[in-house]
């Protein structure tokens, strides 16, 4: 029998706001133990929380561009259950009126090859609901200390429904979400600071069956290649049980990523009954189309939209638009240098950022916005070339010095003698007949229709011209030559 | 104390007096935060518990000039009728001290009967402000749901918790409600409203008025001469001119039920930060943390405190929701109702405040009848309306008698003229108990 694996998601995203969730605290990761309190985060007799607006925008916007249902009304309700990272021993959080319905993440999984786009798929979501996050626990050898600098910070806590069927999937899943979160500034997602964190519910079934299997939550999976680890680890646990005719216990795992094992956490007779009641120290938010009409005009292009509009409206190569589109900022500083150099450019333009400016960025550990080449450099540097005034070899070396100077290309053409030294007419064109004699097969095969059979004779003709021929004058006069023949 | 006494005393002699309150000396019940003084609720869990910030109320009284001295006793967490609930010690009745003073806040009424604060606040969730006004021969107003900021008081029900004032007169009630109700951005309850100045209101002629008589108050297990008191009050006020009719409130009976299991409920959650973890008292015990919980709140909690978590969780539990909880919730709304309804054909209600009057230390054991005391009081909390309780009258053997007023949401200016009238035409309040 043949069984598939049904896979659902629980990702919990640290929303990046100024201050916590109910009370006017600042967030913030790495500093002193208990400096970021008040008596509310604290859980102090007598305190009560007031909710954090902006952190109710940036679920509104996270559930926009997730195109997800936003509720007319969601109420707040209280997880009850005791345990010492929780300061008042019940969690805030949105039990059955969620203020986000449905959506979906695309997800792309990996092509065939490198350059091949791989197929795409939409998994649904069931919800998107904001909560606040608990303080953090460090155990010791005898006794455990707690720092409740994270309690309070408002957590998105997104669920999929089980609609993903392989680790790949939910890699793909989580790269995607991860992604369109940064993109909308909604949060940072940086998961070793705990801002994006994944949970896992994975069961497995006939295939052909509709019945969901008996599910088990992996939790613990601290990096997105831990999460697909996890999971295919998982899967494997359960067939090999069913292989050996054992029955799948539900249950909580905890999955260690450095050893690639499980152990059970709690079974399902454990497990909490959370007394969920709405928290009436809270009243229930109305969100009405002016408030939505207001973050949707805020809301970004997505990833995968400027992807498909960067192929069709730049004729870009798949490869290309996969290192421009993931960063909003590179994509912008692409579209900002195309608007300058004409959309004919665009491939060009796409290259040099693509190969030549993220490595000197990556060199030298600098943030795209500090880099001293802006759009207007790159789009001079395509001119040049373009022209034939540079070589290309030689706008490499300029690229260089553009990036650690900001000097115009054309300034550091002139002054480091890389223009292109004009080449003689006469001289190139017997270079150009060389070629083509020394090659009777390119020539057959140019003369039969295959256009790329060109490319044979101009490396003899670079050769020849010691790198300096101009190459398209080099086109030119091949194509003419042979037209005569 | 003494400090702000002084600081007091030189802004009056400078002729920058704050207002009526500078200057005098009140007790909070010690479940409103007060900056370096303690937070114990009466509670073994918070005996070592000093507050680090100040509750809505007390910053508001600390502008007025108010001089904010001594923690005043309470049933334990809020929870009682009698402040025999306290882990610290009863308190007795001025007017007898081998008599409970009522509850919970039994503290902040029996330190302004005995004259050791000109005014006091207290809380009420089931009548906490009222039935111990009644037992004491005071004012005790608790405002409507949402007037007052809940902010800094320790919350026992946070649908039904409410601050108020308790005074000698009504006209003192008016000046300390004026000083804590209004809108705080710290209490998402707290409702937008214009506070009007409720001392100044008092003057302006209001009435007559059309009084209702909830038929349902009336019934089985009043005291005699409690009813006998009151029907004197309503024969006051007709023959003031006012118009006096028999209302329903039909789903009274529901009340207390209602009140049980929301209360608790509300209780169970609030009360579970109480774990010896961050502050309060944590078991020395203990094995695990496990342990840790349990030691440290089997040791904190006094019976009655534990008696309505256990309830509490359990009406919230899984099975169990819909039957107790979401069933409460909509008979509250019921209950509500019934108050609105009366409200189309009269101005405010008029019943006893409470149906027995002080009753010895110790005599009542059965919690249940401990929570009969509130039988005339919790509706009104589950209604979240406005309600005031003035002196009336004295049983034979000399104990106060009060008279319960319920007026419409956020219409205090006129509940407290209503009581004002009845005040005016009596001396009950001039009289103080022999200590």
């Amino acid at each position: 029998m043949n069984y598939e694996a049904v896979i659902g998601l629980e990702v919990h995203v640290q929303v990046k706001t100024n201050s916590k969730v109910f009370t006017r605290v600042a967030t913030g990761y790495g500093h002193e133990p208990n400096t970021l309190t008040d008596p509310v985060v604290l859980g102090l007799p007598g305190a009560l929380p007031v909710m954090n607006k902006a952190a109710l925008d940036a679920i509104i916007k996270a559930g926009l561009l997730l195109g997800c249902e936003i509720a007319p009304v969601c109420k707040w309700d209280r997880k009850n259950y005791f345990y010492p990272d929780s300061p008042k021993n019940y969690q805030i959080s949105q039990y059955d009126q969620p203020i986000c319905l449905g959506g979906a993440v695309e997800i792309e999984l990996p092509g065939s090859a490198r350059n091949v786009m791989g197929e795409h798929k939409k998994i649904p979501l069931t919800r998107i609901h904001l909560e606040e996050d608990v303080g953090k626990l460090n155990h010791g050898a005898t006794d455990s200390l707690v720092d409740y600098n994270r309690a309070g910070t408002p957590l998105m806590e997104i669920v999929s429904d089980p609609a993903m069927q392989t680790a790949e999937e939910a890699y793909a899943y989580l790269t995607s979400l991860r992604a369109t979160m940064i993109y909308g500034g909604i949060s940072d997602c940086d998961m070793e600071k705990g801002q994006l964190r994944c949970d896992a519910n994975i069961s497995v079934r006939p295939v052909g069956q509709t019945k969901l299997g008996t599910k088990v939550e992996l939790k613990n999976l601290n990096s997105i290649s831990f999460v697909r680890d996890g999971i295919a680890h998982e899967i494997k646990r359960q067939l090999g049980l069913i292989e050996r005719g054992g029955t799948i216990l539900q249950e909580t795992r905890d999955y260690d990523g450095m050893t690639g094992t499980s152990q059970s956490l709690r079974t399902k007779e454990e497990a909490h009954d959370y007394r969920y009641f709405p928290d009436p120290d809270l009243m229930p938010v109305t969100v009405d189309a002016e408030w939505k009409q207001r973050l949707q005009a805020e809301c970004p292009e997505l990833p995968f939209d400027k992807q498909r509009r960067f192929v069709e409206q730049y004729q870009l190569p798949y490869t290309l638009t996969s290192v421009l589109v993931w960063d909003r900022g590179l994509a912008d500083y692409f579209e900002e240098t195309v608007k300058i150099s004409g959309a004919g450019k665009a491939q060009a333009v796409g290259n040099w950022i693509a190969n030549d400016l993220l490595r000197e960025l990556g060199n030298a550990r600098l943030p795209l916005a500090e880099s001293k080449v802006r759009p207007a450099h790159i789009a001079d540097l395509v001119a040049l070339v373009e022209a034939g005034t540079v070589l290309t070899n030689a706008a490499r070396e300029i690229f260089v010095e553009m990036f650690a100077t900001g000097d115009k290309p054309g300034a550091i053409a002139e002054r480091r003698g890389l223009k292109a030294a004009p080449t003689d007419a006469g001289e190139l064109e017997q270079w150009c007949r060389d070629a083509i004699a020394a090659n009777a097969k390119a020539l057959a095969e140019f003369k039969a229709g295959k256009d790329s059979a060109i490319n044979a004779f101009k490396g003899p003709v670079m050769k020849a011209g010691k790198g300096k021929a101009n190459p398209k004058l080099v086109d030119e006069t091949l194509r003419r030559l042979l037209a005569s023949m | 104390a003494l400090g702000q006494a002084a600081a007091s005393d030189a802004r009056r002699t400078a002729g920058q007096a704050r207002g009526p309150l500078d200057g005098i000396p009140m007790g909070l019940k010690d479940v409103i935060a007060v900056t370096g003084q303690p937070l114990t609720a009466s509670s073994k869990m918070l005996a070592n518990f000093v507050s680090p910030y100040d509750a809505t109320v007390t910053t508001r009284l600390k502008q007025a000039g108010a001089v904010l001295w001594g923690r005043l006793n309470c049933d334990e967490f809020a929870m009682g009728s009698s402040t025999e609930n306290s882990a610290f010690h009863p308190t007795g009745n001025p007017w007898d001290t081998t008599r409970v003073p009522g509850g919970s806040s039994g503290g902040s009424s029996a330190a302004l009967a005995a004259g050791e604060a000109i005014a006091t606040l207290g809380s009420d969730t089931g009548g906490s402000i009222r039935q111990p006004a009644a037992l004491c021969g005071v004012v005790g107003l608790k405002p409507t749901y949402g007037l007052v900021s809940r902010y800094g008081l320790v919350a026992f029900a946070s649908s039904l918790d409410q601050i108020g004032p308790f005074a000698r007169t009504v006209e003192d009630a008016a000046i300390v409600l004026g000083a804590i109700a209004g809108h705080d951005e710290r209490d998402s309850t707290s409702f937008k409203t214009p506070i009007p100045d409720y001392r100044s209101q008092l003057g302006a002629k209001r009435g007559p008025w059309k009084l209702g008589i909830p038929k349902e108050y009336f019934g089985e297990g009043l005291d005699p001469e409690i009813g006998a008191a009151t029907q004197k009050a309503i024969a006051f006020y007709e023959a003031q001119g006012c118009e006096i009719r028999e209302v329903s409130l039909p789903h009274t009976q529901y009340c207390l039920d209602t009140y049980y299991i929301i209360a608790t409920a509300e209780a169970s959650s609030n009360l579970a930060r109480y774990d010896g973890i961050r502050y309060g008292h944590r078991s020395k015990n203990a094995k695990d943390i496990v342990d840790l919980y349990y030691q440290s709140r089997a040791e904190g909690f006094g019976a009655e405190v534990k008696r309505r978590i256990i309830l509490g969780t359990y009406v919230l539990s899984s099975g169990y929701y819909d039957a107790f909880y979401l069933r409460a919730q909509k008979v509250r709304t019921l209950i509500r109702q019934d108050f609105l309804n009366a409200y189309k054909e009269v101005d405010a209600l008029i019943t006893p405040t409470s149906p027995v009057p002080a009753f010895k230390i110790g005599e009542k054991t059965d919690p249940l009848a401990l929570y009969l005391c509130d039988i005339y009081t919790i509706g009104v909390n589950l209604a979240g309306l406005p309600g005031i309780s003035v002196p009336c009258g004295f049983t034979k053997s000399g104990l106060p008698i009060g008279l319960q007023l319920i007026g419409q949401p956020f219409q205090e200016a006129n509940l407290l003229a209503i009581a004002n009238e009845y005040e005016r035409g009596h001396e009950w309040h001039l009289k103080t108990p022999n200590l």
